[in-house]
């Protein structure tokens, strides 16, 4: 029992990893309809501007509002930039664009900050957390800062003005152009706030996994599982859905023979599939209803 | 009654291909006015070009400024809604939620919720619904909505593409009803393009006929449905 209870606690503490970028993932899905595979990268370099930040000596407490600010600017500058110009291409154009953007970044970060490892440091600490020796108090405050962003971005889309016309220019921008909502700037800002909430993932990611600029990529992956399980239109579902790839993965790694921590991986995600062949919405989307 | 909108020399483009040559037309401030033809004769071309929604050139006038050139989203600041083909419902959206958008640009809080309540009370099966996603909605219904959803905007002129389109003769009159009555109480201009014309034309005043993206007819509507030859050739009934 107390090893179930032990493995959970492990589960959800990597789980905080995977619901923060998950997040961010369902936010870029809101606003553009689909994934945008360079957010990892995105993140990874903002956590680059934060490390920067400090080096020159800038307080973390100042440091966090000024990277938030910078990824938001260039969240909205690169779609300005490049993706405003794709306009109505055909999705896999771009798909080509992520996959470049995610090659440009990558490069760049380690052309700028070369590819060792770096230390990130986090204002939470990392002592136990109430006693227990599995989850530090940076990973409970990794999950509790994915909460209250939950809560924010539920705030934003449920009861603003602003959210409700992001939520109506990526659901049908045509309409939404005819109510007076200026679509093209609804992406713009979705980009932004994703970036923005990449950058969060980031600066809590990098105290765990280290910083180097190829630390998003697994950790993208199971971002994107736990927002497909848990369901791309619904932020909460992401969370959920990093919570319960984390603490799946090791129960399996865990419990079942022969399993160990070579073929987490490949269970963790064969789950997902099988829960997307039976609710397609993922477990807290919801399914769009439509009379034919 | 002075003009309000008024198109000249109008043409429009898809790719290569032109829908209209030279389309002109008028329309006066109060008045309903309607917009017949076939198939593919240019009629949506035509109120999509006014909201800039295809490519076109020529002049479109509304109130004495010009709209060629603006972007769709700052055409409707000028009170010029538009309720598209197909009805343009949020589907995964709430029906107050469709209701809260036609609004979007306005500002002014209080009366945006008295306007929520006065659809309400000239639509009351959305009242019934108002949480349900908007997807779930009837088709007669949702094109209820889609015209509650325009009249948000507290529009000046109001462009109606097909509203009749699948919906049962019972629910189509009722939905003509209701828009003879948003002309007359609450003063709006309404544009109303129509393949079933013989109920367009008990709503409008005037009539124009388009075919093959030209104005060919225009007049008065109770003239032009008791005109058997026009009927025939052009209309069809």
């Amino acid at each position: 029992m107390e090893l179930f209870v032990n493995q959970v606690l492990a589960g959800i503490s990597t789980g905080a990893i995977y619901a923060c970028m998950a997040l961010a993932v369902v936010m870029i899905y809101q606003a553009i309809d689909h994934l945008n595979f360079a957010q990892g990268e995105m993140a990874m370099f903002s956590t680059f501007i934060a490390f920067q930040l400090m080096q020159w000596g800038v307080p973390y407490w100042w440091t966090f509002p000024l990277t938030l600010i910078i990824s938001f600017a260039g969240g909205v500058a690169i779609e300005r930039a490049l993706f405003k110009p794709l306009g109505n291409a055909p999705v896999l154009v771009h798909v080509a664009g992520f996959i470049a953007l995610f090659a440009i970044i990558n490069s760049v970060a380690g052309l700028t900050w070369d590819w060792t490892i770096k230390q990130f440091p986090t204002p939470f600490g990392n002592a136990p957390f109430l006693g227990s020796q599995l989850i530090s108090t940076h990973q409970a405050g990794m999950i509790g800062i994915t909460f209250l962003l939950l809560v924010l971005l539920f705030i934003f889309f449920r009861f603003t003005r602003v959210g409700l016309a992001m939520r109506a220019a990526a659901a049908l921008p045509e309409s939404a152009k005819l109510v007076g909502i200026n679509v093209s700037w609804m992406i713009a800002l979705g980009w932004g706030m994703a970036s923005g909430i990449g950058a969060i993932a980031g600066i809590l990611i990098a105290p765990v996994v280290f910083l180097e600029p190829n630390m998003m990529g697994g950790v993208l992956v199971y971002g994107f599982a736990s927002a497909v399980l848990g369901g791309l239109s619904s932020p909460f579902g992401a969370v959920m859905g990093g919570f319960l790839v984390g603490v799946f993965e090791n129960l399996v790694g865990t419990y079942i023979p022969g399993v160990g921590n070579e073929l987490k991986l490949p269970i963790a995600l064969a789950l997902i599939v099988t829960v997307l062949v039976l609710k397609p919405g993922g477990l807290f989307g919801r399914v769009a209803q439509q009379r034919v | 009654m002075s003009t309000m909108l008024s198109i000249k020399d109008l043409r429009a483009y898809y790719g290569q291909v032109q829908a209209l040559h030279g389309l002109t037309l008028s329309i006066n401030e109060g008045a309903v006015t309607t917009l017949l033809g076939a198939n593919g004769a240019g009629k949506t071309t035509t109120i999509r070009a006014v909201c800039n929604m295809v490519r076109s050139t020529g002049s479109i006038e509304f109130q004495g400024k010009s709209l060629i050139g603006k972007s769709t989203e700052s055409i409707v600041q000028y009170g010029i809604a538009h309720v598209p083909q197909g009805r343009g419902t949020f589907t995964t959206l709430s029906v107050e939620e469709n209701l809260q958008l036609g609004a979007i640009t306005r500002k002014d809080k209080k009366a945006i919720g008295e306007d929520i309540e006065k659809m309400y009370a000239y639509f009351p099966v959305l009242k019934q619904r108002y949480q349900q996603q908007a997807g779930t909605l009837s088709g007669g219904e949702q094109q209820m909505l889609a015209v509650a959803r325009a009249l948000m905007l507290r529009p000046r002129l109001m462009l109606l593409d097909e509203p009749s389109f699948g919906l049962a003769p019972l629910v189509v009159r009722d939905l003509f009803g209701i828009l003879k009555k948003i002309n007359l109480e609450d003063k709006v201009t309404i544009l109303v393009v129509e393949q079933n014309a013989q109920l367009a034309l008990e709503l409008a005043e005037t009539a124009f006929v388009i075919e093959t993206g030209r104005i060919v007819m225009s007049g008065n509507a109770k003239e032009i449905a008791s005109n058997e030859d026009i009927r025939k050739s052009y209309l069809g009934y």
